[in-house]
This record gives structure tokens, sequence and C-alpha cells, in this order.
């Protein structure tokens, strides 16, 4: 972590002849907004915000709950639904909060990429003056190469050079002045810095623009080339498409549902699904594809996810003249056991073939209940198994008006009430429980079949062209995330002087601040040892200190520290040796 | 398996409790964890590698650099003998406690033949073990903060204690939409990420009772402060540590991204799983700008650290058990 160092304040402009208030204002608002301060604000009331949207039911997710929750608090639901809490992430006030936090953060790296882009150009500055001063410090002698008369600081400035390469070989970013060394390390930290919060940037980009160029319908799929389906927006039983998005830009292609294979354990809990399904995309051969849950099927521009199964039955109603028609209608599921709820409608029925007239009046429905696997035991409500190990078909039958000509939509696996309501539709006798095969003839005469059972499944076809955005970005996240975390920003200086005497006045002696100061660092001058008149030079030696600050919170910079030190005298023996 | 693997969850828990006692007791004796003390003394020469090597002809470098350091009193065991005798058998048995607790896991994983976090009593479970063997770790490397050891004790014997009573449920295999290798990715960072900060809330809490200790304080909780490290201590180790698991859970919830979009279509969707990882999120993201901003108290930043795990918390078991979603896989009913 950064202990910040508040941004060099740019040189004051002259002030304006006319101080214009508006500006003036405009102008702190915008350093209010783009302060830390602010960011930390948004950060917290985005978390805050977002918690209704989990405590209430959400449209995006589930309508049908959202309703539920409208019939329960019929006062408080109408209000709430007022304020967006039943569409959170898409309400104005989530909006408010997470655009200004990104206004926010735009004013606060922009500064910080110029800033950085310059720190990275820069030289390391000119050691300070007294390098003791820093929290590492040492010092040490070197015996000098050259002869003592010389003089003129050639010698100080080739130990620095050598100084200055050790550190390069580490990866330092050196500065050489005379026979002073700078150098300065972890860049990386505020490069990665930077590379996250310009990342959390893109993130969202990717996300808007999912969201505008993006589209999904919901279908359900039964088996069988007869109920094939194919991908415009009528075919969807609910759908959504972003704002630039309109029906000519769904990709063209069919799916027809040819097999469907799940597994279960005794208990009933599923093991595994996978939907074998005819696709046809336009210009290319039909083929056959097999997909599951968790693995989607990817085609050009739209992916179809598989969401869930149950059955439909086959059921074959015959009239009182004779004439058979058949429902294959998808019976919704209702439980883990894939009890299902369906009605099978009969319009063009009862038609007297001598007048050919249809009577309204005349039309046939079952309401039913499809199990799967049916208890031992009455009642026969609900299924036992997921699979189909004895089914069985509950039906209850309807005669009369069902009133689809009036152009009502309705629901598809119910009757529809009014009617039964106002007794223009009513139930002839109870109901009866069927098995594969079975038929029961009804008071007219007329016969209902249970032929058997088809497969469906419930699809979700998706394009997000905003993904790889999202993805790309959530990578690069990551990484920023790890050097700014890791990365530690650290500065050393190294200052050689000649071992003169009347060189050593900001050098010599143990400096009475530092020995003072007990908790200050872990590296204070020994007054007996860092004294370089202590040794007796025969050659002209040089006096060596070194001071290093770590920028950034970093417990390990010590210890860094010494072994740069050592490295760098190790290498200055080596040297002399040779 | 199965029953071995619930036999060994007792052990775990016994064990978790005896060290919390013999924590506990350690506390009692009265021996002060002496961090914070600062001691001066000579450093012993540190043997700078090659200094006295490279130069065979003598002509080495002339001066040691000169240091005293200030030793991290890392030697708690020099307190009165009792306490670091009770201290010490405390964090013996912790480690026994976390084998055992490696056990129930390993040994549940075998009977179910699959990776063991596939309920809310299982990620409990892995949550728990992650976060003591964090602890062990962070020990090791700093002995001094051992007195921590009571309250890391006392979260294991509540979670462990938790998971058994409440969230315990039979093996079963996974339902289909988990049995994905993102699912193994998402779920193994999401268990690391969350037992580390599980950890790292021990010493967010105590910092908050020992600075407040430290400013005098001596109301209730801030008495439990009187012999925990140094609140500087533990504000630092906070730190190190919320920063470790930060980028590992921000990992964990891009994981379960890329598993959403391959079993629900959509990388993320606001199911309440989801919205709570958002939350916990965007907190320890403000943590970590608290604390790196000047004009932020550190004990503002801490509170914060904390609100964060309560959101994590909140995450576990609130949405598991009282809200229905996508995620309602825990297991519980
Ligand atoms: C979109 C919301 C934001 C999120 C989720 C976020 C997240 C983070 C995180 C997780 C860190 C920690 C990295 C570290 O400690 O080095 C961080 C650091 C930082 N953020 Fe943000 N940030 C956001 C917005 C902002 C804004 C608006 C500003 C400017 C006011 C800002 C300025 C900084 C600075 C200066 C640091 C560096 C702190 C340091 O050096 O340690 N961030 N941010």
């Amino acid at each position: 972590m950064t202990l910040v160092e508040d941004r060099v304040a740019a040189p004051e402009q002259p002030p304006p002849r006319r101080p214009n208030r508006l500006w003036a204002l405009l102008r702190n608002s915008w350093r209010q907004l783009t302060s830390m301060r602010t960011a930390l604000v948004l950060l917290f009331l985005l978390a805050v915000a977002a918690i209704p949207g989990s405590l209430l039911p959400q449209r995006a997710i589930s309508a049908e709950k959202v309703n539920a929750y409208f019939v329960q608090h019929p006062k408080l639901a109408p209000v709430l639904d007022r304020l967006g809490a039943f569409e959170v992430f898409a309400s104005v006030w989530f909006s408010a909060i997470y655009l200004l936090l990104f206004t926010s953060l735009i004013g606060c790296i922009v500064p910080r990429l110029r800033d950085h882009y310059r720190a990275l150009r820069a030289v390391p500055p000119a050691p300070p003056r007294h390098l003791r001063r820093l929290p590492q410090y040492a010092s040490w002698s070197v015996a000098g190469s050259g002869d003592a008369r010389s003089g003129g600081g050639d010698d100080e400035e080739g130990t620095a050079r050598a100084i200055a390469a050790v550190l390069r070989r580490r990866r330092w970013r050196v500065a050489v002045r005379g026979g002073t060394v700078s150098a300065e390390k972890g860049y990386l930290k505020e490069t990665g810095n930077l590379l996250f919060h310009v990342t959390l940037l893109a993130v969202l980009v990717g996300v808007g623009y999912g969201a505008w160029y993006g589209w999904h319908g919901n279908r359900l799929l039964v088996g069988g080339a007869d109920k094939a389906f194919c991908n415009t927006l009528q075919q969807f039983d609910e759908q959504g498409l972003g704002p630039r998005v309109d029906d000519g830009d769904l990709p063209p292609f069919c799916l027809e549902l040819t097999d469907f294979k799940a597994s279960y354990l005794d208990s009933g809990q599923p093991k595994s699904f996978s939907a074998t399904v005819r696709v046809d995309e336009r210009g290319r051969p039909s083929r056959s594809a097999t997909f599951s849950v968790n693995s989607p099927l990817r085609l050009h521009g739209a992916n179809v996810y598989l969401l869930g199964h149950g059955y439909a039955p086959i059921i074959r109603y015959t009239d009182r003249y004779g004439k058979s028609l058949t429902s294959i209608a998808p019976f919704p599921t209702t439980d883990a056991m894939l009890t299902g709820e369906g009605v099978a409608t009969f319009q063009d029925v009862n038609i007297d073939p001598k007048t050919g007239k249809r009577d309204p009046n005349q039309q046939v429905a079952f309401e039913g209940i499809y199990l799967p696997t049916m208890p031992d035991q009455p009642p026969y409500v609900r299924s036992v198994f997921p699979a189909e190990r004895s089914p069985g078909l509950m039906l209850i039958p309807y005669r009369g008006n069902l009133g689809l000509e009036a152009g009502i939509p309705g629901s598809v696996y119910q009757l529809d009430q009014r009617q039964i309501r106002t007794g223009k539709l009513k139930q002839v006798g109870d109901g009866k429980l069927l098995r594969p095969g079975e038929k029961w003839t009804l008071d007219d005469g007329s016969s209902v079949e249970f032929v058997g059972s088809r497969q469906f499944v419930t699809l979700s076809v998706r394009y997000d062209p905003g993904e790889k955005i999202v993805l790309v970005s959530s990578a690069l996240l990551l990484v920023g995330l790890m050097l700014t975390l890791t990365g530690r920003r650290r500065r050393v200086w190294f200052r050689v002087l000649p071992a003169d005497p009347s060189a050593q006045s900001p050098a010599g002696g143990p400096d009475p601040d530092r020995a003072a100061d007990s908790n200050g660092g872990t590296a204070a001058p020994d007054p007996a040892l860092s004294d370089p008149l202590s040794e007796s030079t025969t050659a002209r030696s040089s006096f060596v200190e070194a001071g290093g600050l770590p920028r950034t919170d970093y417990s390990g910079f010590a210890e860094e520290f010494n072994q740069l030190v050592a490295a760098v005298r190790r290498a200055g023996t080596q040297e002399e040796s040779e | 398996m199965a029953a071995l693997s619930d036999q060994l969850l007792v052990v775990a828990i016994f064990a978790y409790l005896v060290a919390m006692i013999c924590h506990a007791a350690e506390y009692a004796l009265g021996n002060r964890a002496m961090v914070g003390r600062t001691v001066v003394r000579p450093a012993r020469e540190r043997v700078l590698v090659g200094a006295g090597v490279g130069g065979a002809g003598g002509t080495g470098p002339g001066a040691e650099p000169p240091r005293v350091e200030k030793v991290p009193a890392a030697d708690v065991d020099r307190g009165p003998g009792r306490a670091a005798l009770a201290g010490r058998i405390a964090v013996a048995v912790t480690v026994l406690g976390a084998l055992a607790h490696l056990g129930v896991i390993t040994t549940r994983g075998i009977a179910a033949d699959r990776m063991p976090w596939g309920n809310m009593y299982e990620f409990v479970l892995s949550v728990t073990f992650v976060g003591a063997t964090a602890w062990l770790v962070v020990l090791s490397r700093r002995p001094a903060i051992r007195h921590l050891g009571l309250f890391v004790a006392l979260a294991m014997v509540l979670l462990l204690g938790v998971a058994g009573l409440v969230l315990y449920t039979p093996i079963v295999p996974l339902v289909p939409a988990l049995n994905s290798y993102w699912f193994v990715i998402h779920v193994t960072a999401a268990v690391l990420s969350s037992g580390l900060l599980l950890l790292a809330a021990v010493p967010a809490v105590m910092y908050l009772i020992r600075n407040g200790y430290e400013q005098g304080k001596r109301s209730f909780p801030y008495t439990l402060g009187a012999r925990v490290p140094a609140a500087a201590t533990l504000e630092r180790l906070t730190f190190r540590l919320h920063t470790f698991a930060f980028p590992i859970w921000t990992f964990a919830v891009m994981a379960g991204a890329v598993w959403a979009e391959a079993a629900w279509g959509r990388y993320w969707g606001w199911d309440p799983k989801e919205t709570w990882a958002f939350i916990s999120w965007v907190v320890y993201a403000g943590y970590l700008h608290a604390r790196a901003t000047p004009s932020v108290k550190r004990n503002v930043a801490t509170w914060i650290a904390v609100l964060g795990f309560a959101t994590m918390l909140m995450n576990l078991f609130g949405v598991n058990l009282f809200i229905s979603g996508l995620h309602s896989y825990a297991g519980v009913n």
C-alpha cells in the first residue's frame, strides 16, 4: 500500500482577473468528486444499494416471484415498485451511484496516468543530503585502486559506476551523478494499480456493450421434427433484446430435439442431463450436436443453454363422429420429481361431417397431471421419481367453449378460468387415471387415449458480444491487482566520498539524532566501526554510504537493503582482487 | 468412510476446544505477549556472503556495517513457565485438530468420490480448514501473535459446531450444474479466500479491541486487549492477510462468473449469492482504499474490513438459508 503522497499540487496559476463563481464551483465539485474519500463513500453506497436486490424478488430473475410479492403485500409492493426496488440493478439510483463512481474513477486515474508516465521517464532523484536519516543506512570504506595523488574524484566516480552496474543487474533504475548513485525500483506497483483501475472501467464498458447489443430468448422445445424451432422472435416464449438489436439481427438457425438423456440417483436427485439436437444453420450442412448443463451448444452468434426438462404426454382424442386428433402438449414440471401439470385442448372437434359446421360449444379440453412414476397408492397427484418408471396421466375432461376465439391471450398451460366461471366450459365427469395405451370412453361416446409421451427441454438462447471484453479485462484486472498489492516502491542512494578527513564532515561519526532514535530503524552506524579513520589505509581509500527508503509499506525492506549492500561490497572486493 | 469422516469431525471440534481452553489458560496465567516491547541489542554480526571470501589477499572490506537491531521479541516462551507451556500445548493441539480436520474433509471426499465442496456443510468444513492452516502458517512465522489463538480456536469451534449440528448433510453426488471443472476452480478459490478472510477477521477485531485498550478504555471488550500484541502489529497483520486474500477472492468471483456463463448462460445475473459476493468484494475494496487514504483513520479502515467479513458470513449463511436462488444447492432445507 502506498502511503499515498498527495500529488504535488500543480503550480499555482496566476489568478484569473475576474474569478468566475460558477467555474470555481465546478472545479471544486470536480475535486471533491475525484477525491479518495468520495470514492470510498460511493463504494460503500454501491454495496448498500445492492442489498435490496438480494432481499426482494427481482423481475429480471423471476417475474413470477415479483407477482407473488404483489399478491402478498398489496400495499407495499406498488410503492417499492415505484422506487425501482424490483429492478434494483437497472434502477436510476443504482446507476447513478456507479456512474458517479466511475466518473470519479476517471477523474482520479487520468492525472495519475499522466504522473506515472512522467515518473516512468524521469530519472531517480539525487540523494538527500543526510542519508543517515533514512530508514536504512549503511557505510563502509573501500580501498582505492588508483593512487592517492590522482584526486579529482575520478576514483569516486569509478566506484559509483561500479555500484550502478550492480544495481542495474538487479533491475533497478539507476542514475549516476558524479560520486552519487540514485536508484529506484517498483514502478510496477503503480503500473499495476492503474491497470487495475483502467480495466475496471473496461469491465463496465464490456457489460454495457453486451447489454446494448446482446439478446436472449427462452423456449420450451418438445422432441420431434414436427416440433422443431427456428430462431425468430415469435418462436420464443419469452425474450429480451438489447436496445440496439432487432428481429433481423438474430442469426438464422433451427433446432430439433432428437434425444434427451437424464440419469438419476435412487433418491431422484439428478446426476446428468444431455440433449441431442439436429442443428440447421444457414449455409452449413445440418448436423447433430449434444449439449448439457455446463457445456452449452455454441452456435455462430448464439449459445444455447439447457435449463430444464420435462414431459409432454401424447393424448389422442376421438370425437363422437370418429375423427381423431392428437395433442402433444408439454406439461411444465412442478417439482423435482417432474410431476407435470398442463392442458390438452381440442378446438376443432365434434364437427358434424354432414353439415361441416363447427359448434363452438362442443370443444373439448383436458386438464391433466402427468406422473412419470406413479406412487403405489392413491392419491395419484405427485410423481415419486423423475424418470418414467410407471407413467400415469390423470385427466379431467371439459366440454364447451374454450374461449380461444376471443383473441385474449392466455396461458397455454391452463384453461381459461373465465369460461369455467361463466359456465361456458363445463367439467364433464370426474377425472380418471390412465396408463400408457389406455383408452377412456366419455359420456358422449367420444374417447381419449393416453398414447405415450415425449420429452421436452427448456432452453435459453443467448448472445452477449460484451463477454469477451469482460473476460479479457477481468483477467488483466487480476494481474493489475496482484501487481499493485505485491509491488513495492523503494529507493536507494549511494554516495562515494574520498576518505579524506576534511571531506568527512557529512559522514563521519555517529549521528546524534540517529543514535538517540532507538526505535526509528533497524540500522544505525556503530561509532566504533563506521569511523573510517579507525582503519589505517595506505592507498587512498573511499568512504561509501548507502541509504534506503521504502516508499510503500514494506516490512522486508531492511533485508533487501542489506543484501543489496552486501552485493555492492562483494562486487567491489571482486573488482579489487582481479 | 462417511462414518469415519463424521467421527473425525468430533475429534477435530474436541481438539479445537482443548486448544481454546489451553489458550485461555495461557491467557489467564498471564503470559504477557512481548510484542511491541522493543529489545535493543547488538545484532549478531550478519555474515555478509562472500565478504571475507572474495578478498583472499586480506583487502576485504574493513568495517562491518554496524547496527543495532530491534528484535521483534519473538521469544514469548520466556514468560512465566506454566503459561508458556499452556500456550505451546494449545498450538500442538491445534495442529492435531487441523490434522483431524483435514481427515474429515479427505475421508468425506473419498466417500463421495468427488471434491468435498458440494454443499454448505462441506464448504464450511473446507473454509475453516483453510483458516486453521493459514493460522498455523502465520503463527510459525510470527510466534508473537500466539495469544490470538484463543479467538481462532473459538471461531473454529463455533463454525464447526454449526456445521455439524445445523448444516450437516449426508453424502450425495453433485447435481449436474455443479459437475464442472470450473466449479472446482471456483470453489477452491472461494474456500481459500474465505478461509483467509476468516482468519484475517481475527486480528482485525483484536486490533479494534486493542486499539481501544491502548487508548485507555477499560470496559468489557477492551479488557480483552490487555494481553494481545500491540495494536500496530495487529493492524499490519490484518492488512497483510487481506492483501493476500483479496486477489484470491477476486479470482473466485471471476471463476464463478465463467462457470455461470457455461451453466446458466450469463456470467452475471444478480442472483442473491452473486449479489452478496459483489457486496463483499466492494466492501473489501473499500477497506484497501480506506487503508491507503491517509485521512481515514486506521480503526475506521479496520471496521470496514470487519464489515467485509460480516458480508461474507451473510453470503455463506444468510443467503444459503434464507434466500432462494440458483445457488440453492446448499442441501439444507
Ligand atoms: C470503481 C471503484 C473502485 C474500486 C473497486 C477500486 C478498488 C481498489 C483496490 C482494490 C485498490 C487496492 C490496491 C492497492 O491497495 O494498491 C485500490 C487502490 C487505489 N485506488 Fe481504487 N478503486 C476504485 C475507484 C477509485 C477511485 C475513484 C479512485 C480515486 C479517487 C481510486 C484511487 C485509488 C488509489 C490512489 C489507490 C492506491 C492505493 C495504494 O497505493 O495502495 N480508486 N482501488
